[in-house]
C-alpha cells in the first residue's frame, strides 16, 4: 500500500501518483515523452534502454521493467531484454557509442559530479554528439527522480516481467500521457 | 568548462534551458507547479526549503544557492532561516511539521525506498496532509533530477552572493517562467 491514500489504488507505480495529482503529473508526462519520444539521433529504444538501466541501478522495480519492457517494444526484441539489462546487456547487440553513454549515465545516477571530462571525451571518441551527451545526462538525472518518486511513496508493482509487455507496448508505440 | 558546448553565458540550468528549450518547457513547467503556484497548505518559502536542502544534500552549488536565494524573498526577506535549515533543519525555527518534511526529502535524496512508515507517521502526527507528504517527495525527488542535470553537465556555477540574490529576488517574484536576466561577466564578451 502506499504512503499516502491514492484516488485509485489498483493503479501500479507511477500510474496512480499521477492521476493522484493531475499539475505535476503533465509536466512529468510532457518530459518523459520528449527524452524519450521525441526527436533525436539516438533511437526511443537506445533512449529506453539508458531509463531502464538508471532505473535498475536506482533499485526501482517499477520504473525498471516497465522502460525494459518499453525498450523491447522499440526493437523487436523478446523480453529477456529486461534481464539482460540487469546484468550489462551482455546478450544484446549494443553500440560502443551506447556502452560509453551508458556509463555517463551510471555516473549521474551517483551524482552528477562523478561525470568526468574522460567519460565525456571517450563517449565523443566513439561519436557521441554534443545532444546524445545532454540527453543521457538528462535522461538518467529524470529517472533519478522518477525512480525515488515511485519509491519515496511506497507503491506497488506487479512483479514477473510478463506483467509489463503490455504497458511497455503502449509506453513505446502510444506514447506518456497521450491515452 | 562545461561538457559541451552551450553558447551562452548564463549560469547554471538556465544555460541547459536555453541550448535545449524542448525539454527546459516541462521541466520550468515542473517547478513552478511544484514550488511557486498557490498551495493548498505549504508557503512556497517552505517548499523551496525543502528544494534548498535537497540541493545541498546533492552538493550541487548553484541550485542550493538560488533556491537558498528564492526561499528567503519567499519567507520575507529572512535568510538566517535558510542558513539554519541548511546547517541543521532540527534547531531552526522550523514548525515541527517541515521538520518532519525535511526529514523525509532527506531519505527520498539518498533513495526513495528509504522513507519508512515511521518517517510518514512521525510527520502525520505534526499534522502533515497526504498532499503535503506527496509534494514533499515529489520535490525531494525533482531535485535529484535538477542536481545531477546541472551538475552532470558541469555548467557554469558563479561564486557571486548578489548575484544569487538578484536572481532569487526575481524567481520568488515572477516565478519560473519568465526569461532570465543578462548577467554581466568579467571574463566573457
Amino acid at each position: 500500500m502506499a504512503h499516502i491514500k491514492l484516488l485509485n489504488e489498483e493503479l501500479p507505480g507511477i500510474v496512480g501518483l499521477l492521476n493522484y495529482r493531475p499539475e505535476t503529473a503533465r509536466p512529468l508526462l510532457d518530459l518523459a515523452e520528449t527524452l524519450l519520444r521525441g526527436p533525436s539521433s539516438l533511437t526511443s529504444g537506445e533512449r529506453e534502454i539508458i531509463a531502464a538501466s538508471v532505473s535498475y541501478w536506482n533499485k526501482c522495480h517499477f520504473c525498471h521493467t516497465s522502460h525494459a519492457a518499453a525498450a523491447a517494444a522499440h526493437l523487436g526484441s523478446d523480453i529477456g531484454l529486461i534481464d539482460d539489462i540487469k546484468a550489462g546487456l551482455p546478450n544484446t547487440p549494443v553500440s560502443d557509442k551506447l556502452r560509453a553513454l551508458l556509463h555517463i549515465a551510471h555516473q549521474v545516477q551517483r551524482n552528477g559530479k562523478n561525470v568526468t571530462d574522460e567519460d565525456i571525451s571517450f563517449a565523443r571518441d566513439l561519436g557521441a554528439t554534443d545532444q546524445e551527451l545532454h540527453d543521457t545526462v538528462l535522461i538518467a538525472a529524470a529517472f533519478c527522480m522518477y525512480n525515488r518518486y515511485v519509491d519515496g511513496l511506497g507503491t506497488w508493482a506487479p512483479g514477473p516481467n510478463e506483467a509489463y509487455t503490455a504497458m511497455g507496448e503502449r509506453m513505446a508505440h502510444v506514447g506518456y500521457g497521450k491515452n | 568548462m562545461p561538457h559541451i558546448n552551450l553558447t551562452n553565458e548564463y549560469p547554471g540550468i538556465r544555460s541547459l534551458f536555453i541550448y535545449r528549450p524542448e525539454t527546459a518547457a516541462p521541466m520550468n513547467a515542473l517547478v513552478q507547479a511544484m514550488l511557486h503556484n498557490p498551495h493548498p497548505s505549504l508557503s512556497a518559502g517552505e517548499r523551496e526549503l525543502i528544494a534548498t536542502y535537497v540541493s545541498r544534500l546533492n552538493t550541487c552549488k548553484y541550485c542550493c544557492n538560488i533556491h537558498g536565494a528564492i526561499a528567503k524573498h519567499q519567507l520575507g526577506n529572512n535568510g538566517d532561516i535558510v542558513q539554519q535549515v541548511l546547517s541543521d533543519p532540527e534547531t531552526a525555527p522550523i514548525s515541527s511539521k517541515m521538520k518532519a518534511l525535511l526529514k523525509i526529502a532527506a531519505k527520498v535524496q539518498s533513495g526513495g525506498k528509504n522513507v519508512l512508515p515511521a518517517d510518514i507517521e512521525l510527520a502525520r502526527s505534526e499534522g502533515a496532509t497526504d498532499i503535503e507528504l506527496h509534494d514533499t517527495v515529489l520535490i525531494a525527488a525533482a531535485f535529484c533530477m535538477y542536481n545531477r542535470y546541472v551538475d552532470g553537465l558541469a555548467t557554469w556555477q558563479p561564486d557571486d552572493a548578489e548575484l544569487y540574490d538578484k536572481m532569487g529576488e526575481q524567481r520568488a517574484r515572477e516565478g519560473y517562467l519568465t526569461p532570465p536576466f543578462k548577467v554581466a561577466t568579467g571574463d566573457s564578451q
